[in-house]
């Protein structure tokens, strides 16, 4: 469904991928994880199209879809819940979620999906009016998930979708990617909780500045010596 | 008390225009965090095509409301135009510099109208046709001519408007959206560059509305007449809080009864002085303005 092909992506003269090549098949929970600075975000924002390689290919669908414009790749079914969560503090949290379903017109479908999301995250249910800048970090957090899922994407890209949540809200997390997975989307997912991460993944990544140096099937990647001595603390 | 009200009036009547026109500034701000000095020549503008599309509906001969409204409508959607030509042709290209480039660019655009605009318009002062006739009311001893409340009540009603699009409309929202955060915005599906266009439009449009119905009062124009209204917007626009809407309507509002008290008093020489004192009190005591802070809505 996506394929990287050997980016290149620059911060000005910052050389921050260097030849990343990555698949996520259709109906895959695929997780990227890696130091502080490693690129991880970086890849996903060349997913976007908020960045673009400077060389290497974007595929997806089997499209090129290097050099588009951000917007309009959701319209192709990509959506992301940004690092720092990203919500608009100065919207409410239901119009957080209209712009989420921005590009939609049936407004039946809207309302459902809008349900499905409340359900999924009551407390942002009872802060339903208040300004999304006035929520705890971790409604904060849900409030991004539940509004990347607004658009219906086909590829829902996640950075640190667990950041700061209490113990229990992230198992709603994780419990909510299985749920996404089994609806037929596909995710491409950035944790620092690596272990969770993997145990909900089918395969994973592994960056280290700005290059991939190992990947394979979850299980395989979370067995790794230098993972669990890097990342599992072990 | 009947002075006092005279200038309440008054106040309230340039208040709303340097209102109108710091409207412009704040949103652009907003959505761009740029500072649009050429957005005072845009209300001259605004002035001159009102003056031209008048002249052409020959209303200084047959005055009516509904010549002056045609006028006035004409004259946003010309500037509108502009606006969005302006964002397109000098900001867009320069949007990834620097701010400063931005801001050099905003100075030239600046200059290029009010000196375009003598050698199109000449630098002689125009009269403005008397597309209403003017009249004086009085309530007590409290003088109020129908420009003035004109210019009031159209205030309001484009202010509401305003308020209306950008909070219950959906490009009123993704305009929010747009200026909280652009990139967040883009991954919504929203066209930010559209965005910005309809921004660029909106202040335009209503700049224009302020020139016309100044011109309508004054009734003065030439192409350096946006210099000094432009700027003292600007100051209600920072006063207010830059990009902050409400913001921009109140700081419009108390610059323009500063002013015009000023104007009543044996200082009246310093009229236009206030502005710039205010300016400056308020770089020093609150930089971001009196409804600036982060808990104010920006757009
Ligand atoms: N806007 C930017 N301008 C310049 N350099 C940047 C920018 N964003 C990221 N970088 C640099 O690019 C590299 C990769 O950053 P990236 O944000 O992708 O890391 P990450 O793996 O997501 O890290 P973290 O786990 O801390 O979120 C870092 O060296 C970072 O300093
Ligand atoms: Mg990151």
């Amino acid at each position: 469904m996506l394929t990287l092909e050997n980016i290149d992506v620059y911060y000005g003269a910052i050389h921050a991928l260097r030849g990343v090549s990555l698949t996520v098949n259709q109906g895959e929970v695929v997780t990227l994880i890696g130091a502080n600075g490693a690129g991880k975000s970086t890849t996903l924002r060349a997913v976007t199209g908020l960045l673009t390689p400077r060389k290497g290919r974007v595929l997806f669908e089997g499209d090129d879809i290097t050099g588009i414009a951000a917007h309009k790749l959701v319209a192709r079914g990509i959506s992301m819940s940004p690092e720092g969560r990203g919500v608009f503090a100065n919207l409410t949290v239901l119009e957080n979620l209209e712009m989420g379903a921005y590009l939609r017109k049936n407004k039946a479908d809207i309302a459902s999906d809008m349900e499905r999301g409340l359900t999924l995250f009551p407390r942002l249910k009872e802060r339903i009016k208040q300004k999304a800048g006035t929520l705890s970090g971790g409604e904060q957090q849900m409030l991004a998930m539940a509004r990347a899922l607004m658009s219906r994407p086909k590829l829902l890209l996640l950075d640190e979708p667990s950041l700061g949540l209490a113990p229990l809200v992230c198992q709603t997390i994780f419990a909510t990617i299985d749920d996404i997975k089994a609806t037929g989307t596909t995710v491409l997912l950035v944790e620092q909780n690596a272990n969770a991460a993997l145990k909900h993944s089918d395969r994973g990544y592994v960056l280290e500045t700005g290059a991939v140096i190992l990947e394979g099937a979850a299980a395989d990647v979370a067995a790794d010596p230098r993972v669990r001595e890097a990342y599992l603390g072990e | 008390m009947e002075l006092f009200f005279q200038q309440v009036i008054n106040g309230l009547s340039l208040g709303a225009i340097y209102a109108l026109i710091a409207l412009g500034y704040t949103m652009v701000y907003g959505v761009l965090r740029l500072i649009n000095f050429a957005h005072g020549d845009v209300y001259m503008l605004g002035a001159f095509a009102g003056y031209f599309i008048a002249n052409a509906m020959n209303l200084d001969a047959n005055p009516s409301i509904l010549g002056a409204i045609v006028v006035t409508m004409g004259s946003m959607a010309i500037c509108a135009a502009i606006g969005v030509i302006i964002e397109r042709l000098a900001y867009r290209p320069v949007r990834q510099h620097s701010r400063l480039t931005s801001l050099i660019t905003a100075i030239g655009v600046s200059l290029l109208l009010e000196y375009g605009g003598q050698v199109v318009f000449t630098a002689n002062p125009r009269f403005f046709p008397q597309m209403i006739r003017s009249e004086t009311y009085a309530i007590g001893k409290v003088q109020i001519t129908n420009q003035s409340l004109l210019i009031i009540v159209v205030s309001i009603i484009l202010m509401f408007g305003l308020e209306f699009i950008v909070h219950r409309t959906k490009i009123g929202k993704a305009m929010r959206a747009t200026s909280h955060n652009l990139s967040v915005a883009k991954l919504m599906g929203i066209n930010t560059n559209f965005v910005i266009a309809f921004t660029f439009a909106l202040g335009s449009a209503l700049a224009a509305a302020a020139g016309v119905m100044v011109a309508l009062a004054i009734p003065k124009i030439d192409p350096l007449m946006g210099l000094m209204t432009g700027l003292k917007a600007f100051v209600a626009a920072v006063l207010g809080g830059i990009g902050s809407i409400p913001g921009a309507m109140l700081g419009g509002m108390i610059i323009g009864l500063m002013e015009t008290w000023i104007g009543a008093t044996s200082y009246s020489t310093y009229r236009d002085a206030v502005a710039f004192g205010v300016l400056i009190l308020v770089l020093l005591i609150r930089p971001s303005g009196i409804m600036g802070s982060t808990a104010a809505e920006k757009v």
